[in-house]
């Protein structure tokens, strides 16, 4: 199957863009992904072995987590796999303009 | 970045006032930055709170990636606004920010104007040690 390899983790698959591997599942290509390039272990896996919680994985259009066999679904070689860290963030916090103001000159908000 | 982009990112955040708006920023990877040709906008799936949290889903985001692919380009990062609230990250887009390498931009939309647009770039090497550094913006016709 092709995996895709996000801008953040390309400098740990020596720069590529898209790996092609030959698995039977997810799960076994992203252990095939990880033996060719093991520096891209820990910015996919915890200590203990599970998928980070900011990485999404999806197998053509369908997020993985939502599959009927998740990670041990069967994979083709047309098949690709997208790995996508999570995007988020915002203000979050309620505050008053004039404290905002005190801010504008660089700390941190 | 090019002029239209950057008023495009500004444009984007003015629309959605008082909420946030957010998108992905495409370009290509050199020594002085990202050079970002173009930006695709998304939606914000936060509207429980929109108006000061943003997300974008992911399939969103497999979606811009194959876009991205198809123009010869690269994810260079994401915008996003802070409507009333400076143009500076906050404790929640650190904690969420995991694309390393990649720049973060935040405009301040106040009563519904863009006002100032800054850029951090999410420098480190692992989720453990990655901090923000402001980055300039250069634009270029």
């Amino acid at each position: 199957m092709h995996i895709f390899i996000p801008t953040p983790l390309r400098p740990y698959a020596e720069g590529k863009d898209a790996v092609e591997v030959n698995a039977a599942t997810i799960s076994e290509a992203l252990d095939v992904l990880t033996q060719s390039y093991p520096g891209l272990r820990k910015h996919l896996f915890t200590e203990e072995g599970k998928l980070r919680a900011f990485v999404n994985l999806y197998c053509n259009d369908e997020d993985v987590r939502y599959l009927a066999e998740k990670e041990q679904t069967a994979v083709s070689t047309s098949d690709t796999l997208s790995i996508i860290p999570s995007i988020a963030g915002g203000v979050a916090v309620a505050v008053n303009r004039a404290a905002a103001a005190d801010y504008r000159a660089g700390e941190m908000w | 970045m090019t002029r239209a982009v950057y008023d495009s990112i500004r444009a984007h955040g003015e629309e959605t006032y008082p909420y946030e708006c957010c998108g992905a920023l495409l370009g290509k990877s050199t020594p002085e930055g990202w050079r970002v040709a173009g930006a695709i906008r998304a939606g914000n799936t936060r509207t429980d709170s929109a108006h000061n949290r943003y997300n974008i889903a992911p399939l969103e985001l497999v979606r811009i990636e194959r876009e991205a692919r198809r123009q010869g380009l690269d994810v260079a990062g994401f915008y996003h606004s802070h409507p009333d609230h400076p143009a500076q990250w906050s404790h929640t887009d650190f904690a969420e920010a995991h694309w390393l390498g990649c720049s973060y931009v935040i405009t301040e939309v106040a009563h519904g104007k863009a006002i100032v647009t800054n850029s951090f770039s999410l420098t480190g090497l692992t989720e453990e040690t990655k901090q923000f550094v402001q980055e300039s913006i250069l634009l270029e016709d």
